[in-house]
């Protein structure tokens, strides 16, 4: 699935914030978006990933040639992961469950999926802890984890590694790599360490005056 | 002095003796309570969701009106359900004046605007961020709004305890259109004020000791619903 920005533009109460913005994100692609505070990365997300419409422009899912209707099965295709995590005030499993819940999926599976996607992120000691009990950092992870367990094919990480100790970044790394090899996963991460995109391999995006730059 | 002693020593022998009266009375509040609370919930609990959630027209005087509705004098209650359901009003024909029906709904109208506007609060009161973490996670809005009300799940627990307390309590509305039949609408407010009135302060202080007590574990079981409610870390100081 191609992810395609279209002359997107967004303000603030008359702050331009993304203005004639265009991108394609290929099927299967790693992208790092970089960018100073405050110059619209987050935004971007919020648009790209459909949870807020643009001013102008559009945002297209594509499949071939084929644009795909913006409801509710295409946005089952993505998820996102922002700084604020949104922990559910139940179990840790609970909260990796809940995207398989409301897709009907069978208790057994919702079991596997659960279980293999807390043990992706090492959080399997804490299955059975109330989620608003876990550490900032490993709160992110938890994030992290719900959201590889509806095995999305767009999935947006918006500073993912922002709050994580260097050992954890690895771990959160190769886990997102193996992903990539493993599944048709388009990424697109949004940090401030310019050594993660080195790490991650991914294509090199740079947010300046409202649009997406390439970089190198 | 003496009457309140002898009163309370043979209140005592009642409730120790399993007095079938007496739990006949008991076991008919709680019916009659349980009841309406279970309707106003069904009744409260989509509203209050509806109202926290969505913005629609006329959603501010609605809410107004509920919280008014907190205060309804039961004797107003009363007197319009009497109107209402008495042989020449408009419901008359239901047949409902001084049968447990009439007072389960006049309870469930007491109840309902608690229910619902402490609901409503509760569910405003849910971190925006949990309905964007539903959205995410592919929620269609009936499950994102499912989400953040199971999010308020302890503030709604407070709700309908705190509906129970008042309507248990009340005896205005339910004297009026029960009428206070014994072994049909008699129940331990009605049946307290009445036991007084002919001087029979047995029955009425054993009435009296239960009614406290039910309304010493209904507090009891609000703050212990309050307390696990409440962060299991205090101050959250990220997500
Ligand atoms: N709802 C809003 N109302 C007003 N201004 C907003 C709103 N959302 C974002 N902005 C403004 O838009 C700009 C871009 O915000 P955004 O969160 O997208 O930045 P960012 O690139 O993610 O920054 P950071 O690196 O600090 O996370 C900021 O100046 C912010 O103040
Ligand atoms: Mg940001």
């Amino acid at each position: 699935m191609t992810v395609q920005l279209h002359k997107i533009a967004k303000a603030y109460q008359g702050n331009r914030i993304l203005a004639d913005c265009s991108y394609t994100f290929a099927a299967g692609g790693a992208y790092i978006l970089m960018g100073d505070n405050g110059s619209g990365k987050s935004t971007l997300f919020r648009l790209a990933a459909l949870l807020e419409p643009p001013d102008q422009g559009e945002v297209r899912y594509l499949q071939g040639d084929l644009t795909l209707p913006p409801d509710i099965t295409l946005k089952r295709r993505l998820t996102m992961v922002f700084p604020r995590v949104g922990v559910f005030s139940r179990s840790v499993s609970e909260n990796v469950a809940y995207g398989l819940k409301i897709r009907g999926l069978p208790r057994d599976r919702v079991r596997e999926q659960v279980a293999r996607a807390l043990e992706e992120v090492a959080l399997s000691h804490k299955t059975h802890q109330p989620a608003a009990t876990l550490s900032s950092g490993e709160t992110m992870r938890l994030g992290l984890a719900r959201a590889l367990a509806v095995e999305p094919e767009v999935l947006f990480l918006d500073e993912p590694t922002t709050h994580i100790d260097r050992a954890n970044t690895r771990l959160i790394e190769d886990c997102l790599l193996q992903t990539l090899r493993e599944r048709a996963l388009t990424l697109i991460l949004i940090t401030h360490d310019p050594a993660q995109a080195h790490r991650l391999g991914g294509r090199r995006l740079l947010l300046q005056e409202g649009r997406i730059v390439e970089v190198d | 002095m003496e009457t309140i002693f002898q009163g309370l020593v043979s209140a005592v022998r009642l409730i120790a003796g399993f007095n079938p009266e007496l739990l006949g009375i008991i076991f008919l509040s709680l019916q009659v309570s349980g009841l309406a609370l279970g309707a106003a919930s069904a009744l409260g609990l989509p509203l209050a969701a509806l109202l926290a959630l969505k913005r629609f027209p006329l959603r501010g005087l609605l809410l107004g009106l509920l919280n008014t509705g907190m205060g309804l004098p039961p004797v107003v209650v009363g007197l319009l359900l009497y109107l209402i359901l008495s042989r020449s009003g408009p419901l008359g024909f239901l047949e409902l004046l001084y049968t447990p029906g009439a007072m389960i709904i006049a309870q469930t109208i007491l109840a309902f605007p608690i229910v619902t506007s402490l609901s409503h609060a509760a569910i405003v009161g849910v971190d925006p961020v949990i309905r964007l973490a539903a959205q995410t996670l592919g929620a269609t809005p009936r499950q994102e709004a499912a989400a953040v009300v199971r999010e308020a799940r302890y503030g709604i627990g407070a709700a309908v305890i705190a509906a129970f307390g008042r309507v248990s309590a009340e005896v205005g509305a339910v004297l009026m259109v029960g009428g206070n039949i014994a072994h049909y609408t008699r129940v331990m407010t009605t049946a307290i004020a009445l036991e007084t009135d002919k001087g029979n302060f047995d029955l009425g202080i054993a009435l009296g000791i239960i009614l406290l007590t039910l309304s010493l574990l209904v507090t009891v079981a609000l703050r212990a619903v309050q307390r696990r409610g409440r962060a299991p870390t205090g101050v959250r100081l990220w997500d």
